[in-house]
Order: C-alpha cells, then structure tokens, then sequence
C-alpha cells in the first residue's frame, strides 16, 4: 500500500560538503534507478533515488538543499522517518560497457546501478562531476566495485577541470561504449542527449506529490509521468519531449526554465 | 461482435462520445497530461481546479492510499487562471471537450474565472463549490444554498456556456443545494466531491496529511456518490454527472440507474491505468448489449421506483 512506513534510521554518513547519505530496513526489492518518497514528519515528503541496495538495508544519499532536506541532514541514528515505495521504473542495464555520467548528486542515483552491471560482468567507466572538490563523494565505494573513474570539477580542483558533460564528450571520441547512463543537472544531461547517437538513458527529478501517477505534477511531454513513466527515460523518448533540458514545473504547476 | 448499444450520451446542450470523463484534479494540470488523457478514450476532460493567483497547494503528504479507497488534500495547486490559458489554447484542436474547473471565493471571482476560461476556448464551466479541504474555498462557500445561487447565476449571466455545479457530500442537505444551483440556472450538477476523512499514523501518533483532513476518494465512497445522485434526481431537473468511486462499467451503470447522463473518473486512473476510460466504455457496451439496452437514456434514472 501506498503509505509512508515509519522506519528507524540506521546509519548516517557524512559523504562530502552539506552530502549524507542515511540507511534504513527496507527488505523490498528495489531495482537500480528506482527512488523512495521520504517522509519527514511534519515538515515534507520527497522523492529520493536509492543509493545503495542490501538485501535487507537501503540507502539515500541527499545534498542539503531546500526545507526537507535540510531537515533530513539533522536527523540522526534512531529518528524516525517515513517511506513509501520504491517507485518508478529503474535503469535497463545491458551491454558489456556501459558509461555512467554523474553530475552532482546524480552520481548517488549510478551507484547501485553501477555496482549491478559489474555483478555481471560488465565494465564500466564512470565520471563522477562536481563543482568542487570537496562535494566529490562516492569514488572510493565505486572503486571498490572495480570500474573506472574520472572525476571533473568545475573550478580544476581535482581531476579535469569543466563539467561532466566535457569530459563525457572527450571520452565518447576515444572509446566505444554500448549506453550512456547519466543522472545530473537536466540541461547538462540534454546537452549529453545531444551529442551522442549511442543508447541513452537519463533520470529526471521533479517536483513529486502523490508519486503514484494520479496528481499530474510531474509530468512532461505528452502525460509522461516522471513517477511512473519514469524516472529513468531512454534518448528516443526524450528526444521527443520539448521540455527536456528546457524547463520544470513548481509546486503550483508552473514553467520554471532551468 | 460490434457492440449494438450506442455509448453516446448528453448532458444538457454538451454532446459527448461516451460517458466516461475526467474528474478534475488527475492529470489535468498541463496540456500534454490531458491531450494524453483524450488518447486514452475519454468523452470529455475536466481541468485542474483553477483560481485567479497561482497557489502551491499544501506540503506533502498529500495523497494516501487508504484499504479502500485514496485520501488527499493537495490544497488546490494551480498555475493560476492567467498562466492556464496557455495549456488551453494548444487543446484548442481537440475535438473531445475540456471543461474548464474553477474555484473562488466569492461570486465576483468566480465571474472573472469563468469569463477568462470562456475566451480560452473552453465548452463548459464547472465551479468547484465542494472541494473538502481549502480554507476559504470550495466547501467553505458551498456548503450554504443561497451561496450556491448567488454564485451560479452570477457565473450564468456572465458566460454563454454551461456551467456544471459540482457539490460535496460533506453537507445534510445535498438536494437542497441542488436545487439551489438549478435555481441559479445551473445547466448540470456533478456529484459527488470527496468525503471528508482523515488517517493517523499510529506509531507517530499523527494525521499522515499535512493538512490532516483530506478527501476520500475511490471504492470506498461509491455508495455515498450513488445514494447523493439519487437524491439529487429527485429534486432537480437538470442533468446530473455522478462521481466518486467508478472503477468499472458496472459502477458506471449504477451511478445511471441513479440518474447520472455521464460519470466522472478519478481515482479509478490509479486502480485501472489510464486506459480505464476505454475499458469502462467496453464494460458499459457490454453490459447494454447483455441487457438489450440501446441507449444511454434509456439507463438514467432507471431506479427511481
């Protein structure tokens, strides 16, 4: 049922600068791609991708941005939160090599599909993009799941200075890949829709409220709706729909360019 | 076998392909959402209730899905009547009519409302007299008759098309309303609205609602939808679109024996998928055929004893 369960927090970790990542019990299966809506009692719920996936325990992994997830940033081990999911329809991961272009917080909705295609037997590369150096989180884990890393910052603090997108391109001339799989800023990811022709796949993020396909929120195109339809979309679809990389909707259903 | 029964229905002057239409508040809020709406078979679509400024709606949770039914209070989210327009007018092709929800607080703001969603193109009003939980707003102004009169006049000698009153079942006296509305020259009354509710979360020991109270919506509230139409139908003489808890043809023929012309899907998006609208219209084909009923009107009213 689609109802927030009250779960305790397990663990919380600081990964880089205003970036935690929080664990749960959440024995459910949850594919890769897929996201949760965090309840936090008495302030919001919010869409938030998985992080990591155990068998028993989930993960999110959030940047401390606006009201709620300032809020998530101060709960600590034994608070309780509400969740409700997972939602949405997760990554297709084929091919033998695969490249992950992670942008911000966007490398946190990779990771568990990162850690999958290496179980089975693919390589991947992966970029993981900041605007600096201490907002970097997660090359380690991903190291561990021996794939390739490259990092790119934004002001050269570390590894090759511009954005993901950049340094994507540069990779794309060198190397064949069978899929690009990228979660970042929207207009870094269309710009990467743009100049690729191999297969594609981007998660989206927008402003979520019943997260089960009924309230039209979030939904772009032609009634796609990023909670159900999504929130992973393939280079086709998205090709399609002229909002893409252009604008979003706020809560009172408004166009926001990005 | 092609069906034999013909699906088509009216509801006052408003021709529509088949009975089946979108209740305010699903996939309503942009033109994409409803032109996807239309594909999925709908007579007609029926906007996001829309007010004279943008509104954000309440912090979420929202919506809930309850054991029988889904419970929500969005708090009226809207991009506000000017920047609605625009979601208007690129449906100005379709051929399936879009009637235009509003909600005010008063009479004058209903008027401008319904004025500008006229010039939009729209081929009917409904004001939103019965939405359970906004303050000011929908139930606030609809729960009293005269209100109801005041307003739905104040709307009619203002527009040209019709104008649909849709009203909740959150009041003692659901035909009395009615009849206030049909005295207002109302051209159809829809009901039902949500039904009042709330769920508390027993281990935090707190509403799950931001807004606690919220409206109830799907399976659960089906008999108090079938029961209020019936009892509007007794009263009024306009045409009435029943609403609340159709998830199936069966539902639908119901919701008609009762006195509904048309009926409005919402919840049901969530049960059945969007394509719930073809379905039903099948489910109502077949059930007329099994029946030998040729036509919709032959169904209105038909349990009125």
């Amino acid at each position: 049922m689609n109802i927030p369960k009250i779960t305790k927090i397990l663990e919380v970790k600081n990964e880089a600068k205003d970036i935690k990542t929080i664990t749960f019990n959440y024995p459910e299966r949850v594919d890769p791609g897929q996201f949760f809506m965090i309840w936090i009692p008495g302030v919001d719920e919010i869409p938030m991708s998985v992080s990591s996936i155990d068998k028993d325990v989930k993960g999110i992994t959030f940047r401390k941005v606006g009201d709620a997830t300032s809020a998530l940033y101060k709960l600590k081990k034994e608070d309780r939160i509400g969740i409700r999911g997972p939602y949405g329809n997760g990554f297709e991961l084929q091919g033998n090599h695969i490249l992950f272009v992670g942008g911000g917080t966007g490398v946190a909705t990779l990771a568990p599909a990162v850690k999958y295609v290496v179980k089975n037997k693919s390589s991947a590369t992966v970029i993981i993009g900041a605007k600096t150096k201490n907002e970097l989180f997660f090359e380690d884990r991903l190291k561990k799941c021996g794939v390739t890393i490259l990092i790119s910052t934004d002001d050269g603090s570390k590894g090759f200075k511009g954005s993901a997108t950049d340094l994507a391109q540069d990779i794309l001339k060198k190397e064949n890949f069978d899929s690009v799989l990228t979660c970042g800023p929207e207009v870094m990811m269309k710009i990467l829709l743009d100049s690729t022709t191999i297969p594609f796949q981007a998660s989206l993020e927008r402003y979520m409220k019943c997260a089960i396909g009924l309230c039209g929120q979030c939904c772009i195109g032609e009634g796609l709706r990023v909670c159900i339809d999504g929130p992973i979309f393939d280079g086709k679809t998205l090709k399609n729909i002229q909002d893409f990389g252009i604008f979003r909707r706020d809560s009172a259903g408004r166009k926001v360019r990005f | 076998m092609l069906p034999l029964a013909d699906i088509s229905t009216n509801i006052g002057s408003l021709p529509l392909k088949n009975p089946t239409m979108l209740a305010s508040g699903i996939m309503d809020e942009d033109a994409g959402s409803m032109k996807r709406i239309i594909k999925c078979g709908a007579g007609a679509i029926v906007t996001k209730s829309i007010g004279l400024q943008p509104r954000e709606g309440y912090p979420n949770p929202t919506l809930i899905e309850l054991e029988y039914g889904i419970l929500n209070a969005m708090g009226l989210p809207n991009p506000g009547i000017d920047e609605f327009g625009e979601e208007i007018l690129q449906l100005k092709k379709s051929k399936t009519p879009i009637i235009g929800s509003i909600y005010g607080a008063n009479a004058k703001e209903f008027i401008e409302l319904g004025q500008k969603m006229e010039d939009y193109g729209v081929s009917a009003i409904e004001l939103n007299l019965s939405c359970p939980h906004a303050k000011k707003y929908g139930l606030e102004v609809g729960y009293d008759p005269k209100l109801i009169q005041i307003i739905t006049s104040s709307v009619k000698v203002n527009v040209k098309i019709p104008v649909f009153v849709k009203l909740s079942p959150n009041v003692t006296n659901i035909s009395e309303i009615a009849k206030a509305a049909e005295s207002g020259n109302a051209d159809t009354i829809v009901a039902i609205n949500s039904v009042k509710a709330m769920k508390i979360d027993l281990d935090l020991k707190r509403p799950i609602l931001s807004n606690k109270i919220g409206g109830y919506s799907g399976r659960a509230i089906k008999p108090i939808g079938v029961r209020c139409v019936y009892e509007i139908a007794e009263h009024v003489d306009i045409p009435i679109i029943g609403v609340g808890g159709i998830l199936s043809g069966e539902d639908a023929i119901e919701y008609m024996m009762a006195g509904a012309s048309a009926i409005q899907i919402g919840a049901g998006v969530y049960y059945r998928e969007l394509d719930i609208f073809k379905k039903i219209k099948k489910e109502i084909e077949q059930w007329m055929d099994k029946h030998s009923y040729k036509k919709i009107s032959d169904i209105v009213g038909v349990a009125h004893l």
